[in-house]
């Protein structure tokens, strides 16, 4: 048995008391049900004065465990050596994102901005109630005591009462109506940067992923797919795969034939030895070049409106100056470090599962859909996840179906190749811009007509994560059309860090730059002109272009390029230094990146976000997924390069004070590295990059 | 099949699998040590390595018959309680974000530092390129191979 499996009970018996404290959104929804309401945030403190916080969202390496805690921390005064932490259940009637009783999971960089007022008032509820306690003890108005560091003090005679000595009666007290919040010039602990409550597990192999759980009796699998999407299993011939040592069982389920074994690799070995024979289905000629043909056709004519301010196509036909693009983004992997794996044990009357995912009430949702047993006979155990970016958990859909149908508990394991290949992917888009200049070269119309897939559904004909990041921009420009298509293509496309920024970003940032070249004028003082009415977008702008020294003098052969972004309700500014050599290969040397996400809740945190973001965003520079034949042709790291540590730029990231409500940082610096670097390498070459990936044989 | 005996983490250790089993899975799934991570299965990421004596080695490339009488380290075995020189930079600069690639990342820097106590920039990028950090903590892990190489007290 996995030694931390069963965390929960292990550590709720250790003769803690648990504290529950009803959110505003529940205690609404709670009232509407007239049932007893369940609890949405705990707050358990044990009789050895630790407190233990739940998390309720999943930690894929973006800090909650942390930034969680803190918030709750900050109100409730705790000594932060004291506080541990532990995953929630599934239960979104409590955990659910913004209240919704259905759904629960992290996305939208929403982990902190939809969390921040109502886990401060969990933990000022708390702490109210541990006040309450101690005056009642001592015999004292409350107003006479204060909680500090895990304790309340009498402030008239100095005696200390500590939580763990008062949880007991603490449970007893009323729960105030409206606990007061500190204001942030009282903060202690948010806008600090306490060391990360995950990180001795991570640095000796502790930590247990959805890949490392392990049950009684489990066996495990593999699962050989269609390799075209959409294609299902003609007939299938398992003997030889049966002959391989170690090998237990072959199943088929609805997208594939599992080979179950003792281990990973005689699992590996007898899909190796598996013939299926496929009934390939609609994509079979789908390729990379019959996709963009869709897409150019689509091009041609008029999009569903997005957002239509003036009128861009006569102040195109009059403008003294007309800019024309093309730009195109592939189609792109998440490709975590952490293959899709989990563990499943589907019962007779239960269903229990282990696993990362984003989203835990999925796979509830999903067992419950496919073994036909209710809710509360599922059971799903969440862990960290080795990444994850947006990546759904079809993983654990899979291993239902295979557990289900091989009757054991089964861990199944994705290879690298079955994650490159069987991924939903980041869209690819081909976008035709125009845009028109008055005669001083200062932009009058912006005409954008966006063709790429949807996944986040259709609202009069757009889908708003198709043209974000494009309709999106804060420029003040008169006349400002933006129309969107949504191609038919059956590649399976969803949420990717940063969403439709990543791409749309590129293309938006890179043609403000070829305005403000064709305009002659500086890409920043452009960018000014344009943002007078964006006050925090300006802020970011002015503050990234002083910290980098934008228009002093470089050494040779070293060139500037600027992007702008404002996502997940905050905003950022990069200024990256670049160089070209004579054989196209360009090196970033240098980022300077200014961040406005609002209260920053902890600035190592943010620092360690945002230098991953810009990470993610410069290896989306170096490949794409390209199909043929309805295959994706990437298998492993060699095909689908991520940056590596040789080149990793010195990155510098610079944060606004603000104590505006925090936005989501996970994503805020993927969408504008890309075109900072881009625009650089213009300035460098005088070469405009409208396609990506970026090839040497661009830049020569 | 005989029996595989090979040391691990200072004990000895013996495994009855198929020869040309990666040692990656006979930790994972016989031995039941899951420290050392499954990244690519072909030696191109790095999440894998573990020492085999004394040299980082991709685990999940490597046949167990390959450390047959050799010594293996993992990241469990990498120090008794956490304090390797490298351990400890990595906790002071809080390096880990998911911490998934983090075990491969650790071993291949101790193995490093075992060779070259005082490594450059280009010393480090040399040796830890092959080693991906999909979160990008690239920065924090070359701060923190300085720092390890200080705690080890490195000549400068």
């Amino acid at each position: 048995m996995n030694r931390r499996s069963f965390i929960q009970t292990g550590a709720a018996a250790a003769g803690g008391l648990v504290i529950g404290f009803y959110l505003p959104e529940r205690a609404k929804a709670a009232a509407a049900e007239s049932t007893d309401p369940k609890l949405n945030a705990y707050v358990r403190i044990g009789t050895d004065d630790t407190v233990t916080l739940t998390i309720h969202r999943a930690e894929l390496g973006q800090g909650s465990m942390t930034a969680v805690p803190m918030m709750l921390a900050e109100e409730l005064e705790c000594d932060w050596t004291k506080i541990r932490t532990e995953f929630a259940r599934v239960d979104p009637k409590n955990y659910g994102v913004f209240g919704s009783p259905v759904l629960q999971g992290v996305f939208g960089s929403l982990t902190v901005r939809s969390s921040y007022d109502s886990l401060r008032q969990a933990g000022a509820t708390a702490r109210e109630m541990l006040i309450a306690a101690a005056a009642q003890k001592w015999g004292v108005d409350k107003s006479q005591c204060r909680a500090e560091k895990n304790s309340v003090v009498n402030a008239a005679t100095s005696a200390r009462l500590t939580y763990g000595s008062l949880a007991e009666d603490a449970v007893k007290m009323p729960a105030p109506a409206k606990p007061a919040l500190k204001t942030y010039q009282s903060f202690k602990v948010i806008g600090t940067s306490p060391k990360r409550l995950d990180t001795k597990l991570k640095i000796t192999g502790k930590a247990d992923y959805g890949i490392d759980i392990r049950v009684p009796g489990m066996q495990y699998a593999v699962l050989e797919r269609c390799p075209v999407f959409g294609g299902k299993v003609a007939s299938f011939d398992a003997s030889k795969a049966k002959a391989v040592p170690g090998v237990k069982q072959v199943v088929e389920i609805s997208n594939g034939v599992a080979v179950i074994a003792d281990n990973t690799w005689s699992a590996m070995e007898g899909r190796r030895a598996l013939k299926v024979q496929w009934n390939e289905g609609a994509l079979a000629n789908t390729s990379s070049a019959t996709i963009r043909a869709n897409f150019a056709g689509l091009l041609t004519k008029p999009g569903a409106v997005a957002v239509n301010n003036g009128n861009a196509e006569a102040s195109l036909s009059g403008a003294a100056k007309k800019i024309d693009a093309l730009y195109e983004a592939p189609y792109l992997s998440h490709a975590p470090m952490e293959p899709h794996s989990c563990v499943v044990d589907v019962r007779k009357d239960s269903c229990e599962i282990w696993a990362g995912t984003q989203i835990p009430s999925a796979a509830r949702d999903a067992a419950e859909m496919i073994t036909g047993l209710p809710k509360e006979k599922i059971d799903v155990h969440t862990f960290f996840l080795g990444g994850s970016f947006g990546r759904p958990g079809q993983h654990v859909d899979e291993a239902i179906e295979i557990s289900k149908a091989a009757g054991v508990p089964v861990k199944l394991t994705w290879s690298r190749e079955d994650d490159l290949q069987h991924d939903i992917y980041r869209p690819a888009s081909l976008t035709q811009f125009h845009a028109g200049l008055d005669a001083g070269g200062w932009p009058v119309a912006w005409h954008a007509r966006v063709a790429s897939p949807s996944f986040s559904g259709l609202d009069k004909g757009v889908d708003r994560n198709g043209v974000d990041g494009i309709a999106s921009v804060l420029y003040e420009i008169p006349n400002f059309r933006v129309e969107y298509h949504p191609p038919e293509v059956g590649i399976p496309v969803g949420y990717w860090r940063s969403v439709g920024c990543s791409q749309n970003t590129f293309f938006a940032e890179c043609f403000i730059d070829e305005m403000a070249a064709a305009g002659g004028k500086d890409p920043v003082e452009l960018r000014r002109r344009l943002l007078t009415k964006s006050p925090r977008a300006l802020g970011v702008l002015n503050l990234a272009a002083d910290k980098a020294g934008w228009g002093k003098p470089l050494p040779s052969g070293r060139f500037r390029g600027v992007a702008i972004v404002n996502n997940l309700g905050g905003f950022n500014a990069q200024v990256v230094e670049v160089s070209v050599d004579n054989k196209g290969k360009y090196r970033v040397h240098h980022v300077v990146c200014a961040v406005d996400c609002g209260q920053v809740i902890n600035p190592a945190g943010v620092r360690q976000q945002i230098e991953g973001g810009i990470v993610f965003g410069l290896s989306a520079l170096k490949g794409g997924i390209t199909l043929d034949k309805g295959r994706v042709q990437q298998g492993n790291f060699h095909q689908y390069e991520m940056v590596r540590i040789d080149e990793m730029p010195v990155i510098e990231v610079h944060l606004v004070e603000s104590h505006e409500t925090p936005a989501g940082i996970g994503e805020a610096s993927t969408p504008a590295i890309g075109p900072a670097v881009a625009n650089a390498i213009f300035a460098a070459t005088g070469k405009r990059l409208r396609t990506l990936p970026i090839k040497p044989e661009q830049l020569v | 099949m005989p029996a595989i005996q090979f040391t691990l983490n200072g004990k000895s250790q013996k495994v009855d699998v198929a020869a040309q089993m990666p040692l990656l899975w006979v930790l994972r799934d016989e031995i039941g040590m899951t420290g050392t991570k499954f990244g690519c299965g072909a030696g191109l990421c790095g999440a894998c390595t573990v020492h085999v004596n004394g040299a980082a080695v991709r685990s999940c490339s490597m046949p167990v018959s390959g450390v047959a009488g050799k010594s293996v380290t993992t990241i469990e075995g990498l120090s008794a309680d956490g304090n390797h020189p490298v351990q400890q930079a990595w906790l002071e600069g809080d390096v880990p974000q998911c911490g998934y690639c983090q075990s491969g990342q650790i071993m291949q820097a101790a193995a490093l530092l075992a060779k070259n106590k005082r490594p450059t920039d280009s010393d480090i990028d040399e040796v830890m390129k092959g080693n991906i950090c999909r979160c990008g903590t690239y920065q924090d892990i070359r701060h923190a191979i300085h720092r390890a190489a200080d705690i080890a007290g490195g000549a400068r």
